[in-house]
């Protein structure tokens, strides 16, 4: 008889974690629309399940939880029930001896709070406030490009018309294909089966077999005029459509080209310059007249824009960047991302050949920031944040790919202060070792550890903790901006006090997506419209292949992959390698056609205007 | 074309059709139950599953289209057992007191319960029960609804009232009605093309029989009953009659058999309308600075509703002619009374009607102008008329035959058409041309004007007068025509519309065939009736030019204008 024995692996073990597994991808694609309470039973039922059933609140409260829910839900539920539950899952979470317990306590009370609409509708009505939502690529992606429809027409070879069908949506069709963060695919029901398709590398596959695609023609005149400040995504995505719809444009840009952050944020390595002027040209053939070089405030007043056209759409994003606020940020060569990728933007490249280069900040313009350095010939290049790697807003990849370029990240550092030679230059940056702290708004807030501070010699620091907006002009003119240094605006775009004059993208938002810019731009045009009295309609022409059989076993996503490190730190030119035909042909095939399939079939399967 | 194999037989059929229909062209019977063609082809029952060849899975061939080479099985082990499991779930939550269900005989899924031979439930069985108003003219059971979203599809797309939606979701996804509303509140037209789309009892009309048998037992009441035009191209159907055996005559027969003391026609008052109508067309024609364009018929009450609801700025468009069924009603308790020497309160006048908003329509107060009562006390739908010949144990081939009484049951080829969309355009152009030019026209000069197209326009000339008309059924074609008109993209000059497709021979107080659309058949019944009758001007009614010499004098005079004539924005929804 042996005292201890090696564990085998568990047969039904096995299959429970791989269940587990599987569940863990089917909550990620959290469709949208379902019913909260609902979900809440169901999560709360997951919980018991995980009971080891030894304690009374854990095993009976947990089960009693659940019985007033679905007491709830079947519209028989008062008050007094609502009431009752609320209590009984304070008591669980206050008495559970472990955590299965009360963690889902807590989770009950979280969702009565967050969702006690809901919970009335059930109790006042019987009825429940949820509304599907059936393509979930569609409904996640904020432009609502109709996916499936294109992914139809790329498996059927009609790229023109895929190009054609997400200008519908989107007029960054070349830009996205490259950078789009891609909501759509994190919620994509393939995720379900295997993995989500690669949504973003089929539009890339898209555009590059596509070619030039004219775009469509415009509505006859309709006599307005709409004044576009800022001539990056969101701006010319809302010309765009205002142009088709036969609204008069006029774009005022700031810089010396069109495109904003995309071309003074984003390095060419990632958006080449061809891609983006695709787009744009595409976006200008439209009849729109286009001014460079003309700054608002300065070289026209917003009150003669305001005055002259029916219609504005401010549009000026978060060209400006916040500070540190530390000793010495004020010296010569410390320099913000945003100055950095500007200049790469208007071909001033800076020489950083030998130079000891440090980045401050964890998310992606630190990334740019930190590969354009490596790429501009910095001797090394050391990314700084204060929090742990996994807490860096940074895409996943934009971080490895960092790292395989030779960027050495710095993690739980917080910048104390750069240290200046006799000339005023900076030579390091001190930074104090932080320990990762209690939770605060979602992840852990680094606190000072019990470590002495340690000095990174540097000839070079850049700052990249984020953007801020430049709207002194706007302000002056009587926009008030929020208390979150963004200009005001509502849902629909609108700028409230100011007729007529409509802000979005990154100036009324915050710095976001690229995509977040051009649902923006396209809300605006939408609502610049009625506005004037119109329902002009984006009118879709382009018909969409019938769906045949889904394929339901599960089969591998193929991802793009990027050129060699030791290759690509040498130039600007773009990193990642597109599908190969087969692969784009594969990844078609594995698009369930939510479109048709499901609740697709029934509503919200395809819109044919917006 | 596209080429395949279903069961063994080589068919070849048009790019996009679905392998339903693919199979139905062959022969090839696939169950189908949510199924509704082009309006609800969302594979939600998967009662219609077959087998596909190189499919890993079962298809929807509702939802499925046809591909080249495909080869299709539609029975075999798997799809029998599926197609039968899916049915005992959906009969797991469907509430089977079958034998005090309406639709019992007439149901869908009973049918294909019995087809897929179910006999023992692996499911136990849960319905969900939720309260109705049992007094409103639509009525619907939670507990019978099979979620197959027909009378969403339909409210939406054929009706664009979007009264029903989709509540929850999960397994508590239900039919409802949208916004959490109430039916009186939420604007229903009360057109019950859900109920004649529904494949169960989930969806009927409020059944009115018992009142009308209790005024036929009630020794103090005189029962007046009227049949409207339609009525008498589907009655029939459910006994399994042709409409050469479902005569007039023989209906006529059983409803004495069953004892109604007069059995009069409500073509009679559709000749009377016309009259009213046709005089109101003329005398707005020739005053046109005086009234709103077009004008618009008023004698369907899902239009009445329809406009109330959604365009009450159209209300002064419509004619101030009261429908055939209310100037019955109102000519009963007046000037019949009178022939006849009886107190008008001891009239007991029921219609029957191809119709569930008739059902509001006498019931509203404000129509209501004889001083005894409502006018017309109760209005039945074909189908009541139905159960009540089946409660009375008729056989209407054995009842014999009788004529209509005298003098409401006198009537004319343009009467009968009004059950046909396009009837009423029709018979208010025929006298309509006899007011402006003294002559009659060929009674079939305006035959332009049938057909089920939803949207027809036609423009006609009466002497130096030319009329644009148009003639809708179906209230989404409704809509899309007045928009068109209030954009300024079409002009007429006077406008029929039927809130049902194909008008009342489609209506929802009809006989219910699922899967088949019989209102364009009986239309075409009622044609033939007209071409038949040898009057077919409204004008040439006897008996309504008796009832005006008699009684109202002239068409639009005071006493027409008090009993005939109604003021439709006073109406309550």
């Amino acid at each position: 008889m042996s005292r201890l024995s090696i564990s085998s692996p568990d047969k039904s073990q096995a299959f429970v974690d791989s269940m587990y597994a599987n569940m863990q991808r089917r909550i990620e694609v959290a469709p949208q629309g379902n019913c909260p309470v609902e979900l809440t039973d169901a999560f709360l039922r997951l919980c018991m399940a995980q009971s080891c059933g030894k304690c009374v609140p854990c095993r009976v409260g947990l089960d009693q939880l659940s019985t007033l829910i679905q007491k709830i839900l079947e519209g028989n539920g008062t008050a007094q029930d609502l009431m009752i539950l609320d209590k009984a899952a304070h008591a669980i979470a206050d008495s559970a001896d472990c955590a299965i317990g009360w963690e889902a306590a807590k989770t009950v009370i979280t969702c009565v709070n967050g969702f006690r609409d809901d919970f009335m509708s059930h109790l006042t009505t019987g009825r429940c406030m949820s509304n599907f939502k059936a393509v979930p690529c569609m409904t996640f992606c904020p432009a609502h490009v109709d996916i499936p429809g294109y992914i139809a027409l790329v498996k059927e070879g009609r790229y023109a018309d895929a190009v054609r069908l997400i200008r519908e949506d989107n007029p960054f069709p070349s830009v996205c294909g490259l950078i789009c963060e891609h909501p759509c695919e994190s919620h994509c029901r393939r995720n379900i089966v295997d993995d989500s398709v690669n949504i973003r590398g089929l539009k890339r596959a898209v555009v590059e077999q596509a070619g030039h695609v004219p775009a469509p023609k415009c509505a006859p005149p309709t006599g307005k005029t709409v004044a576009i400040i800022g001539g990056g995504p969101t701006g010319l995505t809302a010309a765009y459509y205002l142009a088709l719809m036969g609204h008069s444009v006029t774009v005022y840009e700031k810089h010396k080209k069109f495109g904003g952050m995309l071309r003074y944020g984003i390095p060419r390595y990632r958006l080449p310059e061809k891609y983006l002027d695709e787009d744009i040209n595409v976006i200008l053939s439209t009849g729109i007249t286009a001014y460079t070089n003309v700054e608002i405030g300065k070289d026209i007043d917003f009150a003669e824009i305001h005055e002259k056209f029916d219609g504005v759409y401010i549009a000026i994003g978060a060209h400006s960047y916040k500070k540190l606020n530390i000793p010495g940020e004020d010296a010569e060569n410390v320099m913000s991302a945003v100055q950095l990728l500007g200049a790469m933007g208007d071909g001033e490249p800076m020489d950083m050949t030998g130079k000891r280069v440090v980045v401050i900040g964890g998310g992606n313009v630190a990334m740019d920031a930190s590969r354009t350095a490596i790429r501009l010939g910095a001797e090394s290049v050391q990314c700084v944040y204060r929090r742990r790697k996994s807490d860096m807003t940074a895409l996943v990849n934009e971080i490895s790919g960092a790292v395989a370029e030779g960027v050495e990240l710095v993690t739980l550092m917080a910048p104390a202060r750069i240290e200046t030679d006799e000339n005023g230059a900076a030579k390091a940056l001190v930074v104090k070792p932080q320990v990762p702290g209690a939770y605060k708004g979602g992840r852990p807030a680094p606190r000072d550890a019990d470590q002495p501070e340690q000095t990174l010699p540097c000839d070079i620091v850049i700052v990249a903790i984020g953007q801020a907006i430049e709207f002194g002009h706007f302000t002056e003119a009587g926009i008030t901006p929020s208390k979150y240094g963004t200009l005001q605006a509502d849902t629909s775009g609108a700028v409230a006090g100011a007729n007529g004059v409509y802000a979005g993208g990154d100036c009324a938002s915050g710095p976001a997506t690229v995509i977040k810019a051009i649902e923006a731009g396209k809300t605006a045009a939408a609502n610049l419209d009625e506005y004037f009295g119109l329902h002009s309609e984006i009118d879709f022409d382009v018909e969409i292949p019938a769906a045949s059989a889904n394929l339901r076993t599960a089969c591998g996503r193929c991802n793009m992959t990027d050129r060699p490190a030791a290759e690509r730190i040498h130039d600007f030119d773009l990193i990642e390698n597109s599908l190969t035909s087969e692969e784009a042909t594969q990844e078609c095939s594995r698009c369930l056609r939510c479109d048709h399939f499901g609740y697709g079939s029934f509503r919200g399967g395809r819109k044919t205007a917006w | 074309m596209v080429n395949l194999t279903i069961d063994g037989r080589r068919i070849s059929v048009p790019e996009g059709t679905t392998i339903l229909e693919a199979a139905r062209t062959a022969g090839i019977r696939i169950p189908t139950l949510c199924y509704l063609k082009d309006i609800n082809q969302i594979g939600a029952c998967r009662v219609c599953v077959v087998e596909v060849e190189g499919w890993d899975h079962l298809a929807a061939s509702c939802n499925a289209d046809c591909e080249e080479g495909m080869v299709v099985h539609t029975n075999t082990p798997r799809v029998r057992d599926t197609r039968r499991l899916n049915v005992e779930m959906i009969l797991s939550r469907h509430h089977t007191n079958c034998t005090s269900c309406v639709r019992s005989g007439n149901c869908s899924l009973q049918s294909l319960a019995r087809d897929m031979n179910v006999l023992d439930l692996p499911f136990p069985q849960t319905p969900v029960f939720r309260p109705w108003d049992h007094t409103y003219p639509l009525i619907r059971d939670m507990s019978k609804c099979i979620n197959c979203m027909r009378c969403v599809a339909v409210c939406d797309k054929v009706q664009d009232m979007k009264v029903w939606d989709v509540t929850g979701t999960g397994t508590r996804t239900a039919v409802a009605i949208r916004d959490k509303m109430d039916l009186k509140d939420v604007g229903c037209t009360y057109c019950g093309q859900c109920i004649t789309h529904c494949p169960v009892g989930a969806l009927r009309a409020r059944d009115d029989t018992m009142k009308a048998f209790a005024a036929l037992s009630d020794p103090d009441k005189i029962c007046v009953v009227q049949v409207a035009p339609a009525v008498r191209a589907a009655w029939g159907e459910d006994f399994g009659l042709t409409t050469e055996e479902a005569t007039l005559p023989r209906l006529v027969a059983v409803l004495k058999a069953m004892g109604f003391d007069y059995v009069f026609d409500t073509d009679f008052a559709a000749d009377l309308t016309i009259m009213e109508e046709g005089g109101e067309f003329v005398e707005r024609m020739t005053h046109p600075t005086e009234y709103q364009w077009p004008m618009f018929t008023s004698c369907c009450p899902g239009w009445v509703r329809y406009v109330k609801i959604r365009h009450p700025e159209l209300l002064d468009n419509l004619s101030t002619a009261k429908s055939p069924q209310q100037m019955f009603g109102a000519v009963t308790k007046s000037y019949f009374a009178e022939k006849i020497g009886v107190d008008p309160e001891k009239l007991f006048c029921i219609s029957i009607m191809p119709c569930t908003a008739k059902k509001y329509e006498c019931a509203v107060e404000e129509v209501n102008d004889a001083g005894a009562g409502q006018d017309v006390d109760l209005s039945i739908t074909t189908r009541e008329l139905v159960r009540m010949i089946k409660v009375c144990q008729i056989d209407p081939m054995t009842a014999g035959e009788a004529e209509f009484d005298d003098p409401l049951g006198e009537s004319t080829g343009a009467g009968v058409i009004f059950g046909a969309t396009g009837g009423v355009m029709e018979a208010a152009l025929r006298s309509a041309y006899f007011l402006i030019t003294g002559e009659n026209p060929d009674p079939d000069a305006f035959s332009d004007v049938r057909g089920l197209d939803g949207w027809k326009e036609r423009t006609f000339r009466a002497g130096d007068i030319i009329v644009r008309t148009a003639v809708a059924s179906g209230l989404a074609n409704t809509s899309r025509l007045i928009d068109a008109i209030q954009r300024g993209d079409v002009h007429y000059d006077f406008v029929e519309i039927m809130a049902c497709p194909s008008g009342c021979s489609g209506g929802g107080g009809q006989p219910i065939e699922d899967g088949v659309e019989l209102g364009g058949v009986r239309g075409q019944h009622l044609y033939k009736l007209d071409r038949e009758m040898p009057l077919r001007f409204s004008h040439e009614n006897p008996s309504v030019q008796t009832l005006y010499a008699e009684y109202l004098q002239a068409p639009l005079s005071h006493r027409a204008h008090e009993l005939l004539h109604t003021d439709l924005k006073a109406w309550k929804l």
